[in-house]
């Protein structure tokens, strides 16, 4: 059968891009429809998906690419962000924390389902670490596609321990978000329904990180 | 690949199958969209076309329990659903009459926060409709809003609604990530699962802006409360928690 062909948002898009309740019932039917049928599938998820042993497997090697991208940022960015002061510092540590554990996490679930964790992809931010606003603006594209990521694939999981697992991460990217958000004085809570992604339009909001 | 995905998509397109072929239930589904879903939705109708139909036959009992006409007596997939969207509309309920008699209140006098719990409340009020609408979908009834009492939290002044705010937040983020597991169809978890994390981001957003650490000092306080992984709550540690606020 044929999918409406979704658009790809711009990077810009992913945070200002809003869902109303017209449009969230079918949401769930949109992103089943779309993710396994990528038309542009990026070296990285390729493969990821490759080394999958089953649609549970492939999600969560899916989350932890992004969760390794996102360890990485928040590592690099207490070292390289200057004028981050003791209120942001404080924030950045923690998210780096929690995104170790997710990435822990997700890699000894996917040991335990049998399958094979994808290796961390090689990063490149760019100019994100340039000032504390450009860190700070980058971050929040993160946080923001990290949820809607979980929140697009979450319909698709088939065990349920798994399922859960993942409510208890998407929930602290959420709040991640929230905070980031409320560090840049921008509403922590945009729009009523948080959007859901793609994998294709995940990737092309992560795609200037990856290196390979 | 895994076959799996053809099942998903078997699923959805049975349901959305239903909806098609039932003048009744279509009408309704449309009323409730605004325009621009409802043209997703032929669109998406259009799309899934009739060569499903040999799927349609095996439909899972959640969906075909789940359309108005068909009225069982037995508690089926949908059934579950609509307990769990039912519970969710109570909590949603609750938050957004918790903010309208805050504002009205005007015991907020920051304007920021003001401006803050107007955006919630705003949020609150759509989470309502929706789960009302998907209540209706499910076969109904939907939940009757509930009698609340706020009274001496309000009368406590801004620092207790504050804090309250962020516990009935950091409870409906609980609540949510608590039913995810349980709910039959795909299309009310995506939906539950939307709102979920909105209810986190209130919670770290109030927590934060209630001066509460990443902990705090209670298990619902604290912008990210459980560390790394959110807690999920079930239904009867929710009810416990929020029975002083109703009347």
């Amino acid at each position: 059968m044929t999918h409406p062909q979704l658009t790809t948002p711009e990077l810009a898009e992913i945070q200002v891009h809003g869902f109303t309740r017209s449009s969230f019932i079918l949401r769930g039917a949109l992103a089943a429809g779309t993710v396994y049928g990528m038309s542009a599938v990026s070296p990285f998820v390729g493969h990821a998906l490759a080394q999958g042993g089953g649609g549970d497997v492939d999600i969560l090697n899916f989350a932890l690419t992004l969760e390794y991208l996102e360890a990485t940022f928040y590592k690099e960015a207490v070292d390289k962000v200057s004028g981050l002061d003791g209120d942001t510092l404080k924030l950045t540590k923690q998210l780096r924390d929690d995104e170790v554990a997710h990435v822990d996490a997700l890699t000894a679930t996917i040991k335990k389902l049998g399958g094979e964790p994808v290796p961390a992809p090689k990063v490149d931010f760019g100019k994100a670490f340039a000032s504390k606003a450009a860190y700070l603006k980058t971050a929040n594209v993160f946080e923001d596609t990290g949820v809607s990521a979980y929140n697009g694939a979450a319909p698709m999981i088939e065990n349920k321990d798994v399922l859960s697992a993942a409510g208890t991460i998407v929930q602290i990217e959420a709040r991640h978000a929230a905070l980031i958000r409320l560090a840049r004085g921008k509403e922590p809570a945009p729009i009523a329904f948080d959007k859901t992604s793609t994998m294709d339009e995940v990737l092309t909001a992560v795609k200037p990180f990856i290196k390979s | 690949m895994a076959p799996e995905p053809t099942n998903e998509l078997s699923m959805k397109t049975s349901a959305l199958g239903t909806l098609r072929d039932d003048p009744t239930s279509r009408k309704r589904f449309l009323r409730m969209m605004g325009g621009g879903g409802a043209a997703g939705l032929a669109l998406l109708l259009a799309a899934c076309g009739d060569d499903d139909e040999d799927t349609a036959a095996t439909t899972s009992t959640a969906d075909t329990a789940s359309t108005p006409s068909t009225s069982t007596a037995e508690p089926s997939g949908g059934g579950v659903d609509l307990e769990i969207v039912n519970y969710a509309l109570t909590l949603e309920y609750l938050e957004a009459d918790f903010y309208k008699k805050v504002i009205e209140s005007g015991m907020v006098k920051d304007p920021k926060i003001g401006a803050l719990a107007m955006s919630i409340l705003k949020n609150e009020e759509e989470h309502v409709d929706a789960l009302k609408a998907t209540a209706e979908m499910l076969g109904g009834p939907a939940a009757e809003k509930p009698e609340t009492n706020f009274e001496e939290v309000i009368a406590g002044g801004p620092k207790m609604i504050l804090a309250t705010a962020a516990v009935v937040e950091n409870l409906g983020a609980a609540a949510y990530l608590g039913q995810a597991a349980r709910i039959q169809s795909k299309d009310v978890l995506a939906a539950a699962l939307s709102i979920h994390t909105v209810e986190a981001r209130h919670a770290a957003a109030l927590n934060k802006i209630a001066g509460n650490g990443f902990k705090g000092d209670e298990p619902l306080t604290g912008t990210i409360p459980d560390g790394p992984f959110a807690k999920p709550m079930s239904m009867e540690e929710v009810l416990e928690q929020v029975k002083p606020f109703l009347a």
